[in-house]
Formats: structure tokens, C-alpha cells, sequence
């Protein structure tokens, strides 16, 4: 498997590999000296400094990146829509960062996850050139937005319809299974998501089979217009468990240590041959379904609430600074560095070329040439050259 | 009487029916307080209240099944999809239950499912497909889409009144595109019967929904530049399909081409074409032919949406062989 350079300073950077010292008591640590070295352990999550900083600046870029396509969009250089995830940085963040890249996990964002692709090591210069529908984006500007994937870095692209990647997902894992491989999937669906028929009977299958998967339910309190208490008549997702027969969990969705915890443990189960965990994230979507929705069926007051109460990036950077292990500005070098990437990033994403309207028609099957060049567009050649795929993207066992 | 869009041409009718029928009611994601992804159902609720106009968790099969099960009751369920592609998460329930239940049952289900659909908007693979092939397979589905506010309208009223599921597409590109003044009285227009769009003498191009404009367009062109003489005919319903109305354009100009949005193979054109075959075989001086969108699902980029869907351009090119031929 590619250990690809996620483009983060953090050389050999990557998870603590299932050693915890989850189990020293709080206390203990609030007497000791900070320190300052990059090995240093978190008692409570378990993470090392380097991590922790890591876990910070994936957060960072997930939230510069998007404010920079806000731009771009508002340039209309965005083709189609832009979905945001102010506000919920934390639990893709802190969920991807639970899982081994180094075993080969994989997961399997939605719309507002676009902060566990980073962490998988998608790059902001992919991420744009999608947006913007370049001919040189990951899928040749065939599909939109984050609706992409990568088998050797671990993410598999979405579709839209709601709920599919849960079948999806079961079936990967049933696949580790099958093989005997020591590998965890992680799957996000939204609160409005579970209602699909696809995420109940993906879900049950992956639990009959004890698949090693880790569903997370993102409950930012709204499918589109729609509140949670439309979507469900249950008292909280987290009951859903337990009429599957699977192990569930419920977090602080905008505490991304405790996202990351409550995930470590999931995907440790999954590992160990525990099988499905479902994990309601609590969170909240601060800006509208999409950047075209003026949310005004949000009661006066709440955004602003959440935004000033319960920002997960402010949360985090406040809770780093009192660790005192953490000074404010490696912070701000951080927050430097993921803008300088972006500003690279988009310059590139920018400047490279639309696709041509003849690569169209290549690359629906397997064997080309696959589609008839229409007969009254007869004279116009086909750009043949671009099934293949982007270079380094490939399948896992190729 | 000023002009009214597509979209408001279709809200009046949901409105109206509303107002008129105390047993209609409308059920989808989003369609309440917030009227809609695209405010097609925008003061429904405000007037009709929430009982009438129901918000549904994001369960299409539940929408379209809970719809059949109050047809059978007596009521006349309206459903939206948020988007019609969504409409494939309801496939077994429109196919296997909602289509069968009244030759099988002998149970009613006078039901609509509408949504936005088609392309030239962005919308990439999965908010721009035109679904409608997939259902004119099924006996006991009646198929509409309109190309112009007034039918929009008249169709709308037409399919809440009828007995049977009616599919009614809209195209999201029309939606804001397209204005005309209404009758003013209960416009009602009747599913199965094609609407002649342009009259002509040398050639008729056969097909519905937005491309009915594109082959208006293409018809201006060749009228201008080759002093062509070119028939549009909007067929409007698909299934049931006017073929009468098809048989005497063919009678007419002894030349057919068929338009359509949707992907090629196992596309509408092909029927017609069949039907065509069948009723009229000896009246053609030419073979049937047909400008389609390339089979291919469709991409998003700009270029490359603009290469698969049929274009003005390509309606004219195929028209200028066609005429030739
Ligand atoms: C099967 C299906 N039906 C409808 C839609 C249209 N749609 C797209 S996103 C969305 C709301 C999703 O809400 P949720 O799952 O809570 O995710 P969030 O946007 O809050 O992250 C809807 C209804 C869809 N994509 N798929
Ligand atoms: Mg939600």
C-alpha cells in the first residue's frame, strides 16, 4: 500500500498504532510539568503532542479550504453548489483520525465530511480542481465537489443518494472479513440519512455479519429544512443500537478529542472482531443545506449560539493553549501553513484546463471503446487518452 | 392576466386542486415551511397547514407507499421528490405495488409523484437525470412532461384528477425560464393527448420536455438558413402516447426525427419509432432518426454536460441529413 505524503509537515506521521495510556488518571497529569516534546501523551485520549497539534491542523485546513471555495464561489468559479461544514470540523476530523491508515482502513465520507478526506490525505488542490470542475480533478470533472475517492489512501466517493454508502460500506468490510485482513471501515451518515431504506438494510446486514464497521450518525440537527424530531421519533439515534443487536456510543461531535476517543474505541472493537459500533456524533450545522439556503427556518438566535458558545476550532485551540504543553503561536503557524497550502493549491486548481466535451463519452466500462461516438456529432474526435485513471489512483490490490 | 413561470404555473395547480378537493394532500422532504428545494410548494403549507402539507423524514419508498396506501382510502396523495433521481429509491413501490395494485387488487391509487428533473443546469450524475424510460416498461404507470407553463398547469390538474398513478416530471431548467399568460378558468389538459408545437411542411421533429425548445429553435434555423419547412410536436404525455397525433404528423411531412434528453439505448425514441413502424411504415421517405444525450451518465463540467445532451446545433445538423436523405 502507498504511504502517500499527506502534504502535512508531520513526515511519518500516523496514529499511535493501539498503544493508550487512556487508563493513567486525569489527575496525575494536571500535577506534571508540561511537556513540551512531540511525544508527549494526552492522558485522556492517548494522543501525543505531535497528534494532538495534527488533529488541530487538519481541523484548520478543513476550515480555510472551505472559506477559500466561499470565495471561489462567490467568484462563480465554483461550478453547481458549495457545501460547508463550518462548525463540524471536529467530528470528521476527529473520527477519520481513529482509524489506521497504516492497516489500510477506509472510510466513506458525506457532503459535510470533508475533514476525514483530509485526514485519508486528500489534497486541497483536489478538492478545488472537483469544485471547479477541472478536466485534470480526480474524476475529470465527471462528478461534483468532495464525490470522489481514493482506495489506496482509504476514502471511497459518495453519491447522492442518501444512505447508498451504507450497503457500500458493509460490503468493503465484509470483504476484510472474507480475506482475513486486519482492516476497519467507517462510514458517515447524516441524522436525515438514517431514514433511508438503504442505511437500515445496509446497517442490519453489516451487524448479521459482524462486519468490522463503524458507523457514524452526524447529528447536526437538521436534513435540510427538516429538525431532527421529523426525522425520528426516537429520543436519540444512539437507541437505534440496540435494535440492531450492535455496540453504541454518543459523543460531543464538537469535541474532537472525545470524537476521537469514542471512535478509537469503535474501530478497536471492529478490529478485535467486535463488529458493529453506531455512533451518534452531536454537532451542529451552522451554515445553510448548501450556500444557496438562507436558513430561514432556523429559530432566531441558535446559530449564533452555537457559534459563539461551541465552535469546535475555538474549543480546541482553548483547550491545546491549557494543556500548557501548546503556545499560541505554533498554533498560528499552523493556521499559516494550512493558508499557504491553499493559496498554492488554488493557484494551481485555478490555472489547470476544463475537460473537453469528447472525454465524455470514455470510461463507462471496463473495456473501450465503450460509448458510440454520436452519429451527428460525426467529425469529432474522441479523447480516448483519459480513461485512464489520475495517476496514483488505483485499486487496492493493483 | 400577467404571465405566470412554469414553476408558478404548477404551484397554481397544487393550490387549486388543494382548495378544490378536500382529499388532496402533499407529502416530501422539505416541502412545509420551507416550500421545497425549488419553492415549488411555497404557501401550501402556510395555508393548507401541516396536516395537508406533510414534511416526510428522507424515505422516498415510505413517501410513494404511504401514498398508495391513502389512495386506496380515498384520498389523493401528491408526492414530491426532492430531486427525481430520488425517484429510483421507489422503484419497487411504483413498479411491483403502485402499478399492479388495480389490475391485481382492483385497488385505485389516484396518486401523483412530481419532481424537478433534467439537465443543462450543473446538477452532474445525480440531479439531472430523466428517468422516464425507466417507467414507460410499466403497464399501469401514466407518464406526463410538460414543455410549457400552461401544460404544466392543465397537466398537473388533469393527474391529481386521475384515477391512476400519474408520474409528472418538471423540468428544473424551465422552472424560471419559461412565462405565459394562463386562461383564466379551470385549465384541465388531458393526459395522452401531444400538443403541435410549430406547424410545418418538410420534416417534424418528435419530442418533450425541454428539447421541445431546443427544436424550436433548431425549426427557426432552418426555416431562416434552408428555407426549411419543420414540424414540432410535443407529446407532452408519454404514456399514455398520442399516436394518432404521431401518425399524422408522419402523413404529413414523411420525415421524423426524434429529440429527446435522456440517454439513447432503451430511450423513449426507440418506441416511437417502433409505433411509427407499425402504423406508418409506408408514409416515410426517410428513416427514422434520433438526437439524443450520449449513453453515458451525465458529468458535471460544463464542457462536458454540454457535449452529451443534445444541443440546438445537433438538431439541426441531424434535421439537414434527414431532409436530404
Ligand atoms: C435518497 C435521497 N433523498 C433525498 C436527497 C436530497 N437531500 C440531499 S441532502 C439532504 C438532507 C441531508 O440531511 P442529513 O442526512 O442530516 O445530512 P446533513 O446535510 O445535515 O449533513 C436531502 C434531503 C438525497 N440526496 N438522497
Ligand atoms: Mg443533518
Amino acid at each position: 500500500m502507498g504511504t502517500r505524503a499527506g502534504g502535512s509537515s508531520n513526515g511519518g506521521r500516523r496514529r499511535n498504532g493501539g498503544t493508550t495510556t487512556a487508563a493513567q488518571p486525569a489527575a496525575g497529569a494536571a500535577m506534571r510539568a508540561p511537556d513540551r516534546t512531540d511525544t508527549a501523551r494526552d492522558a485522556q485520549s492517548g494522543l501525543s503532542r505531535a497528534q494532538r497539534l495534527e488533529l488541530y491542523y487538519y481541523m484548520r485546513l478543513t476550515r480555510s479550504l472551505e472559506e477559500r471555495l466561499v470565495n471561489l464561489y462567490r467568484q462563480t468559479k465554483v461550478v453547481g453548489g458549495l457545501f460547508r461544514s463550518l462548525g463540524q470540523e471536529a467530528d470528521a476530523v476527529g473520527s477519520a483520525y481513529a482509524l489506521d491508515r497504516s492497516k489500510g482502513d477506509i472510510l466513506s465520507p458525506l457532503i459535510r465530511n470533508l475533514g476525514s478526506m483530509l485526514v485519508q490525505g486528500a489534497r486541497p488542490a483536489e478538492i478545488l480542481r472537483q469544485y471547479m470542475a477541472k478536466g485534470d480533478s480526480p474524476t475529470r470533472g465527471r462528478e461534483l465537489n468532495i464525490h470522489y475517492g481514493d482506495l489506496v489512501r482509504g476514502f471511497i466517493g459518495q453519491i447522492s443518494h442518501l444512505g447508498d454508502m451504507v450497503p457500500v460500506m458493509a460490503g468493503v468490510t465484509l470483504s476484510f472479513k472474507m480475506r482475513g485482513q486486519d482492516r476497519v471501515g467507517l462510514v458517515y451518515v447524516g441524522d436525515g440519512a438514517t431514514s433511508t431504506g438503504a442505511f437500515h438494510e445496509g446497517l442490519n446486514f453489516a451487524a448479521v455479519q459482524r462486519c468490522p464497521l463503524v458507523v457514524v450518525v452526524e447529528n447536526n440537527g437538521y436534513a435540510y429544512s427538516t429538525p431532527v424530531a421529523k426525522q425520528t421519533a426516537a429520543a436519540q439515534f444512539l437507541d437505534k443500537a440496540a435494535g440492531y443487536g450492535i455496540a453504541g456510543e454518543r459523543a460531543d461531535g464538537n469535541d474532537v478529542l472525545a470524537t476521537y476517543q469514542v471512535t478509537k474505541r469503535a474501530v478497536d472493537r471492529a478490529r478485535a472482531g467486535g463488529g458493529v459500533t453506531l455512533i451518534e456524533l452531536l454537532t451542529y450545522r451552522r451554515k445553510g443545506h448548501a450556500e444557496h439556503d438562507n436558513q430561514s427556518y432556523v429559530p432566531p438566535g441558535e446559530i449564533e449560539h452555537w457559534e459563539r458558545e461551541n465552535d469546535p476550532l475555538d474549543r480546541y485551540s482553548r483547550a491545546l493553549l491549557a494543556s500548557g504543553d501548546v503556545d499560541s503561536q505554533e498554533l498560528a503557524a499552523i493556521d499559516a501553513r494550512a493558508q499557504q497550502e491553499i493559496d498554492a493549491a488554488a493557484a494551481d486548481a485555478e490555472a489547470a484546463p476544463m475537460p473537453v466535451g469528447p472525454d465524455a463519452l470514455v470510461g463507462v466500462y471496463a473495456d473501450p471503446p465503450a460509448a458510440e461516438m454520436l452519429w451527428f456529432r460525426s467529425g469529432v474526435t474522441s479523447a480516448v487518452a483519459v480513461h485512464e485513471r489520475p495517476a496514483g489512483w488505483g485499486t487496492h490490490d493493483a | 392576466m400577467p404571465e405566470v413561470t412554469y414553476l408558478e404555473a404548477i404551484r397554481q395547480a397544487l393550490f387549486e386542486e388543494m382548495e378544490r378537493d378536500p382529499s388532496v394532500f402533499c407529502l416530501g422532504e422539505d416541502i412545509g415551511a420551507y416550500g421545497g428545494a425549488f419553492k415549488v410548494t411555497e404557501g401550501l403549507q402556510a395555508r393548507f397547514g401541516e396536516g395537508r402539507v406533510i414534511d416526510t423524514p428522507i424515505s422516498e419508498a415510505a413517501i410513494v407507499g404511504a401514498a398508495a396506501g391513502a389512495a386506496h382510502m380515498g384520498m389523493r396523495p401528491v408526492c414530491e421528490m426532492q430531486f427525481i433521481d430520488f425517484i429510483s429509491c421507489a422503484y419497487d413501490m411504483l413498479t411491483n405495488y403502485v402499478a399492479t395494485a388495480r389490475y391485481r387488487a382492483m385497488l385505485p391509487c389516484p396518486m401523483v409523484v412530481r419532481g424537478p428533473s433534467g439537465g443543462y443546469v450543473r446538477g452532474g450524475p445525480f440531479h439531472s437525470q430523466n428517468p422516464e424510460a425507466a417507467f414507460l416498461h410499466t403497464p399501469g404507470l401514466k407518464i406526463v412532461y410538460p414543455a410549457t407553463a400552461s401544460d404544466a398547469k392543465g397537466l398537473l390538474k388533469a393527474a391529481i384528477r386521475d384515477d391512476d398513478c400519474v408520474l409528472f416530471f418538471e423540468h428544473k431548467y424551465l422552472y424560471r425560464r419559461i412565462k405565459e399568460t394562463l386562461p383564466a378558468t379551470d385549465h384541465v389538459v388531458p393526459i395522452g393527448k401531444a400538443r403541435l408545437a410549430r406547424e410545418g411542411r418538410d420534416l417534424s421533429i418528435i419530442t418533450y420536455a425541454a428539447t421541445v425548445w431546443k427544436a424550436l429553435e433548431a425549426a427557426e434555423q432552418l426555416e431562416r438558413e434552408d428555407g426549411l419547412s419543420i414540424e414540432v410536436l410535443d407529446l407532452r404525455s408519454l404514456l399514455p402516447m398520442d399516436d394518432d397525433a404521431i401518425v399524422a404528423t408522419v402523413r404529413k411531412t414523411n420525415r421524423v426525427l426524434i429529440v429527446h434528453e435522456d440517454t439513447r439505448t432503451g430511450g423513449i425514441a426507440g418506441e416511437i419509432t417502433a409505433r411509427i413502424n407499425e402504423r406508418a411504415f409506408e408514409w416515410l421517405d426517410a428513416p427514422v432518426l434520433r438526437v439524443t444525450a450520449a449513453d453515458v451518465p451525465l458529468p458535471y463540467a460544463p464542457p462536458l454536460e454540454d457535449f452529451v445532451l443534445p444541443q440546438t446545433a445537433d438538431i439541426v445538423r441531424a434535421a439537414r441529413q434527414l431532409a436530404r436523405y
